[in-house]
């Protein structure tokens, strides 16, 4: 196995579920053979500050963290936050964004407004760009709570891990009963057609 | 074997149960609280939160002197409270084996500072041990068990947050079960630190180091990896990887034990390769030795005192990357808050409002000093908030004495703060004291207390009456409010501000997140009467991030709060701000 190392960064607000999707992607990975590392700082981004998870993955693995500008796939749970990691991401990288826009604190007391660019400033920067309604497509699966999920399996698709082991890690890491939505969902992200454009 | 990805803190906690250990202690604190939430998991592990980190570090050399295996677990800043049993036992030293983790904090991610407690282990003569990804947390916690009984010695083991907070694959092992069964044994001269026996233990001490520095050389955790000689690099930790990942050829000495330095092994290292280089994280702690032993080296000329390493920065300090330019866009701040309902705001509301000048304190309140509340004026360490109010209040003119307040949490007040108090009693301080019993320890992330009624076995626990302890500390004026009624908290603490004796006001109310049943109870939730909202504003002083400024969008000022049903707790709080009862419960 050549040491090409995948480095995936997943980002978002406090609170939104970013650690339990970065598990079950680390989880993945284990089943599928590889050598893996995850790091992301818990803390005070508990009280709504901002997250960003690594997730890195190869033969061998060594820096927890993605080394600046070498991230291969941005994970977004949030539009702004997404925006943000921008720099995180190497050039040509691909972006997975849910189309969701939480207010911070300056926002919500109306001292200024949510960027209205977001969207367009990822989509100019990174062409290879997937925005999805993480919500609306999780309702269909049954649960809109299982937005991470959907997410998830998008970004699944340009990820060298077989799909028994994606479901394989969402019945080990997702309360029983939540399983089966999950899987669905999961599988609802995987087909969206995404190809490199 | 059987694999896991853990986490560093999760490592630690099994390779704690591999070693046999018995006892783990510790009190809460960012990267390190983890640990012992995982040694609970092991019921072969009698396991405890301690009010403090000297108390800790006391239950776990009473335990290891009963011949037990103890573990002590606590954040960087806590060893400074914790100093002062660890620099008489590494005198003393171990029966069962003692090990005693310093989980640092580089970059400051949830810190007050970031000091380097390398340090403590050079200062007080103890060997520690630095592991570097999640396999080797496991490992190095067994094998510090082990030279902890080995060469009689209390051992450290120093984690960093990414090493506490990153998950790696773990091969797990078995459980221990050879040790001896703990019992009494008197042994006066060894235990007893007094002047006689203190001074016979000295020269053991200092042996011992000496000891450990030989064998250093010849233990596996010291790993020379000899690539292209030309460059030869000195590391532990977390930079080790870092230095794999940014310069893949160099040469690498590895230590997976900090102090003392092997030093024959860095000699040898020295000789094989053509420039010799320290990377570390912090403090020039392994570079200032090798200096001393005459070898040139070079180390925090390329790389900062400050904050956290990276593959790029390290590729940055050897020239061969260019600091990354792209800055990225400017996006408005995300800064943490307080949670919708908290209980802690209309105690900083009041604050503001009566231009208290705030000493601080640190847990979740410690938020307060934001805006739009920002009624916090100092912050300094656990527990300084009331001495400190004290020492204001000795030199300000009689007039700003009245505007001192110290605030602090139940488990700071446990932690620290209660000396405080007995001073300020005892000296005739006038100063004001709030403290907030929010019924848990809710900054690092909801833990027991002695207040909270429950130990961290989750056993029903005896709960400190904390307008009890005040009163028998000597406080004669004790108030407890109840912080959502924001005209009483005003009054109460304009009162007590006024008074010129000390007073103690006391919140009662629950952090939301408790989850233990009774404690918490989420409310109605709050609604906004469009039809009654002029867009006054008032009700966003609070910053509860269940209120939403929705302007009217048509280029005017104007606007209207909204009131996010998912997020508000029904704590009532807003709907006292509004003047024209345009907040009220949802129907
Ligand atoms: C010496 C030391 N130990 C531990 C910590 C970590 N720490 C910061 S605040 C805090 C507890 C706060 O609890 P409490 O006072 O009850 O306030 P709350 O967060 O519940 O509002 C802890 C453990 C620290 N900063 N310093
Ligand atoms: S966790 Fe509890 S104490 Fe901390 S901000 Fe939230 S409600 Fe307040
Ligand atoms: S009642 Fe008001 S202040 Fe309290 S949580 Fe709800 S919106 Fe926030």
């Amino acid at each position: 196995m050549n040491n090409r190392i995948t480095n995936i960064l997943l980002v978002g607000v406090g609170g939104q579920g970013i650690l339990l999707a970065a598990e079950i992607l680390s989880e993945a990975v284990l089943l599928a053979g590889f050598d893996v590392k995850k790091s992301e700082i818990h803390g005070m981004s508990q009280r709504g500050g901002c997250v960003v998870s690594h997730v890195r993955y190869g033969a061998e693995v060594f820096s927890p963290t993605v080394p600046e500008g070498e991230g291969d796939i941005l994970f977004g749970f949030e539009l702004m936050e997404s925006c943000r990691s921008l720099p995180l991401l190497k050039k040509g990288g691909a972006v997975v964004a849910n189309d969701l826009r939480i207010a911070p604190p300056s926002v919500l007391m109306g001292q200024e407004a949510y960027p209205e660019w977001v969207t367009e400033r990822i989509r100019e920067r990174f062409p290879d760009f997937l925005l999805l309604d993480g919500q609306k497509l999780a309702g269909e699966a049954g649960n809109v709570r299982a937005a991470n999920t959907v997410l998830l399996g998008a970004v699944s698709r340009r990820l060298d891990i077989d799909e028994q082991y994606w479901l394989q890690a969402i019945e080990k890491m997702v309360p029983k009963k939540a399983v089966e939505v999950n899987k669905k969902a999961f599988l609802l992200g995987r087909s969206v057609d995404w190809s490199k454009p | 074997m059987k694999k896991e990805i853990l986490s560093g803190n999760e490592a630690i906690a099994r390779g704690a149960y591999e070693a046999g250990c018995r006892v783990a202690c510790a009190y809460p604190g960012t990267p390190s609280t983890e640990i012992l939430e995982n040694t609970v998991n092991y019921k072969e592990i009698n396991s405890s939160w301690a009010p403090n980190e000297k108390v800790a570090l006391e239950v776990a050399i009473g335990a290891s002197f009963g011949g037990g295996r103890a573990l002590c677990t606590m954040k960087h800043v806590g060893v400074n409270v914790a100093a002062d049993p660890l620099f008489t036992l590494s005198y003393t030293g171990v029966n069962g084996g003692l090990v005693l983790v310093t989980a640092d904090d580089p970059e400051m991610h949830s810190s007050q500072n970031e000091q380097d407690n390398r340090n403590y282990a050079k200062f007080a003569k103890v060997p520690m041990l630095e592991p570097a990804d999640s396999q080797e947390c496991k490992e190095f916690t067994r094998l510090a068990f082990e030279l902890s009984e080995q060469y009689d010695t209390p051992v450290m083991l120093r984690t960093t947050t990414r090493i506490s907070h990153s998950k790696s694959i773990v091969a797990l092992g078995e459980r221990a079960n050879d040790l001896p069964e703990p019992k009494l044994i008197k042994n006066a001269a060894k235990l007893v630190m007094l002047p006689g026996n203190a001074r016979v233990r000295h020269p053991f001490v200092e042996e011992r180091i000496k000891k450990l520095s030989e064998a250093g050389a010849d233990m596996a955790i010291n790993r020379r990896e000899l690539r292209d000689t030309s460059i030869g690099i000195i590391t532990s930790g977390v930079c080790y990887q870092y230095v794999r990942e940014a310069l893949p050829d160099a040469s690498t000495l590895k230590l997976g034990m900090v102090h003392p330095l092997p030093q024959t092994l860095i000699r040898e290292f020295a000789a094989q390769v053509d420039k010799l280089y320290v990377v570390e994280e912090l403090d020039p702690f392994i570079e200032e030795q090798v200096k001393a032993m005459g070898i040139a080296v070079t180390g925090k000329e390329l790389i900062s005192l400050c904050g956290e390493l990276s593959p790029g920065r390290i590729r940055t300090a050897f020239g061969l990357q260019q600091p990354p330019a792209d800055a990225g866009d400017k996006l408005p701040g995300r800064p943490p808050n307080m949670c919708p309902g908290c209980p802690h705001r209309g105690v900083f509301f009041a604050l503001n409002q009566l231009k208290a000048y705030v000493t601080g304190d640190i847990g979740c309140y410690t938020l307060g000093f934001m805006p739009p509340l920002s009624a916090m004026d100092t912050c300094v360490c656990m527990g300084a908030s009331i001495g400190m109010a004290t020492g204001v209040s000795k030199v300000v003119s009689a007039e700003e004495k009245k505007k001192v307040v110290a605030v602090i949490g139940d488990s700071t007040f446990l932690h620290t703060g209660i000396n405080g108090l007995m001073d300020m009693v005892y000296n005739n301080s006038t100063a004001t004291v709030v403290i907030l019993d929010n019924r848990i320890t809710a900054m690092t992330g909801r833990q027991d207390n002695p207040a909270s009624g429950f130990t961290l076995m989750d056993d029903p626990a005896h709960r400190i009456d904390f307008p009890l302890l005040c009163k028998s500390l000597g406080v004669r004026h004790i108030r407890v409010i109840n912080p959502f009624d924001l005209e009483q908290t005003k009054n109460v603490l304009r009162e007590e501000m006024e008074r010129p004796e000390p007073s103690v006001i006391i919140t009662d109310k629950p952090c939301v997140l408790v989850k233990r049943e009774g404690v918490f109870h989420k409310g109605p939730v709050y609604e906004v009467a469009v039809e009654k909202c002029t867009g006054c504003r008032a009700c966003l002083k609070i910053g509860c991030p269940a209120i939403e400024w929705r302007p009217a969008g048509d280029g005017s000022k104007k606007g209207t709060a909204f009131i996010d049903p998912l997020l508000c707790t029904g704590c009532d709080v807003c709907r006292q701000l509004c003047k024209f009862d345009a907040i009220r419960r949802a129907k």
